[in-house]
């Protein structure tokens, strides 16, 4: 993996929209065929949100992976982001469609009045414009704004965890865990071209101690 | 799980039961685990006999009750609804008898104003009560006015579809108050104390804002973080079809119990 040959680069990026579809299509069709136990619609909504921060954080992680492991991963950056903007999207229309039947007045009384449901919505808004300049047109068309607009996701990726966090009873492991890793994530920012000044000026040192 | 022999009582709600693979799969019980599917995966090891309840406090007669002597009483099967406050519901089957037949035995002192309930707590055998997180603090108790307490609604159930409680639903026995929310109904009970104070209850200690003492099911006033206007009836509907009903106030038991709380301001004793 870490020595791909160049020319599996595309199929690998391909690989990874099919499989990171997997557990979406595997989930649907357990609720489909009466698999799920007990609120199977819950149980969906909730496994496509959960990827849907997996993707994010998985997404957020590229940077940090290249810069301490010296893996460069940045070519499936693009492919992750745009799997959590499909599973936030399969998650909202989950909770519209089979949650609520299109009811919109509560919809609406749910996003106006529960602040986690504020919060993943606007999250949700904030990525739909990441979606759409996810290529490379808007990339060229957008130069150095194109930057600025995707730095959006730390702010999308700690209200996912937070939306989370908010959306259960008890704050258990499992929320905690998604809180610490974007913390950490959100945190390398900062702490990121300190570290790879330090790291340039200790690759050119000297290896006097290389025989 | 043993079979039970019970009289079908008149309280029984004329409405679809909800699969016995649902009501015993899909349960919230914290000492087992946060997860719905935790307490029927996790309880395995639990022992729910031998048993004893101790009934004390502002009582002429404290006494602790073996089970045997709990399960010989008269037992009724009761078809309730069941409406958790996080806006799911079930019509569930429960075998059991009248809290009121039971408190009758210790003779409550006339400043007896309230009855508080605890359940058990056994690390060894409670996964959700050991380890690096825990979830609630244990004892879980819970607490009930004694009129709602005495109410002919109020049960204790040891059984549920014909048959001794599964542990993941409460064993050996456990409180059902249909009209309140779930959490309300507080399971594998050891204590029960009657007292002149309002006693204090797990989710009400957790989280005061989301959560009261009163917890009667009301479609009028929401939980801070969902609407409690309507619910998934479990097990009904499937993956496409519409299983979202209104919600009833008490749960649709008003008519029995109204009247407890005439008066009362239900918006600010949620």
């Amino acid at each position: 993996m870490l020595t791909l040959p160049r020319k599996y680069h595309a199929a690998s990026i391909w690989l990874l929209y099919a499989v990171g579809l997997v557990p979406a299509a595997w989930g649907f069709w357990l609720g489909a065929t009466g698999r799920l136990p007990g609120n199977p619609v819950k149980e969906f909504e909730h496994l496509l949100g959960l990827w849907a921060l997996r993707f994010l954080v998985a997404t957020l992680a590229i940077t940090p992976i290249r810069d301490l492991l010296g893996i460069n991963w940045i070519r499936y950056r693009r492919a992750l982001g745009l799997l959590a903007f499909w599973y936030v999207l399969m998650h909202f229309l989950t909770y519209m469609l089979l949650d609520q039947y299109l009811n919109f007045p509560a919809i609406l009384a749910d996003i106006a009045k529960r602040p986690f449901i504020t919060i993943g919505m606007a999250a949700f808004v904030l990525l739909i414009p990441l979606a759409l300049t996810s290529n490379a047109w808007s990339i060229r068309r957008l130069g150095p704004r194109w930057v600025k607009l995707h730095r959006l996701v730390y702010v999308i990726a700690a209200a996912g965890a937070l939306h989370f966090a908010m959306s259960v009873k008890v704050v258990g492991p499992e929320p905690w865990t998604y809180i610490g890793l974007v913390i950490l994530l959100l945190l390398w920012r900062p702490i990121r071209p300190r570290f790879n000044r330090w790291k340039r000026r200790d690759d050119g040192r000297p290896q006097f101690n290389r025989a | 799980a043993e079979a039970l022999k019970a009289a079908k009582s008149t309280y029984a709600v004329d409405e679809a039961l909800t699969p016995e693979k649902d009501v015993t799969s899909y349960n919230n019980f914290y000492e087992f685990g946060m997860g719905k599917g935790d307490p029927i995966a996790n309880s395995e090891k639990f022992r729910p006999t031998p048993w004893t309840v101790k009934v004390d406090g502002l009582v002429g007669k404290p006494k602790e009750f073996g089970l045997e002597e709990l399960m010989a009483l008269p037992l009724e099967e009761r078809v309730y609804r069941m409406r958790c406050v996080e806006a799911w519901s079930m019509v569930i089957p429960w075998v059991g008898f009248p809290l009121a037949s039971l408190l009758d035995k210790v003779e409550p002192l006339g400043d007896a104003k309230y009855v508080a309930f605890e359940t058990i707590v056994r690390p060894e055998e409670m996964p959700g009560q050991s380890g690096y997180f825990q979830s609630l603090s244990w004892p879980y108790v819970e607490g009930l006015r004694l009129d709602e307490a005495r109410h002919p609604l109020t049960i204790l159930s040891v059984g549920v579809y014909g048959k001794t409680l599964p542990n993941q639903n409460g064993a050996p026995i456990r409180l059902v108050v249909p009209w309140k929310y779930g959490f309300k109904g507080i399971k594998s009970i050891v204590r029960i104390t009657l007292t002149d104070r309002q006693p204090p209850s797990t989710w009400n200690l957790t989280a005061p804002g989301e959560y009261g003492f009163y917890a009667n099911v009301n479609p009028e006033v929401d939980h801070p973080r969902w609407s409690q206007a309507s619910e998934n009836r479990i097990g009904e509907g499937g993956f496409f079809g519409a299983n979202r009903r209104p919600t009833l106030p008490f749960n649709g038991y008003a008519e029995d119990v109204a009247g407890l709380y005439s008066g009362m301001d239900l918006r600010a004793n949620y």
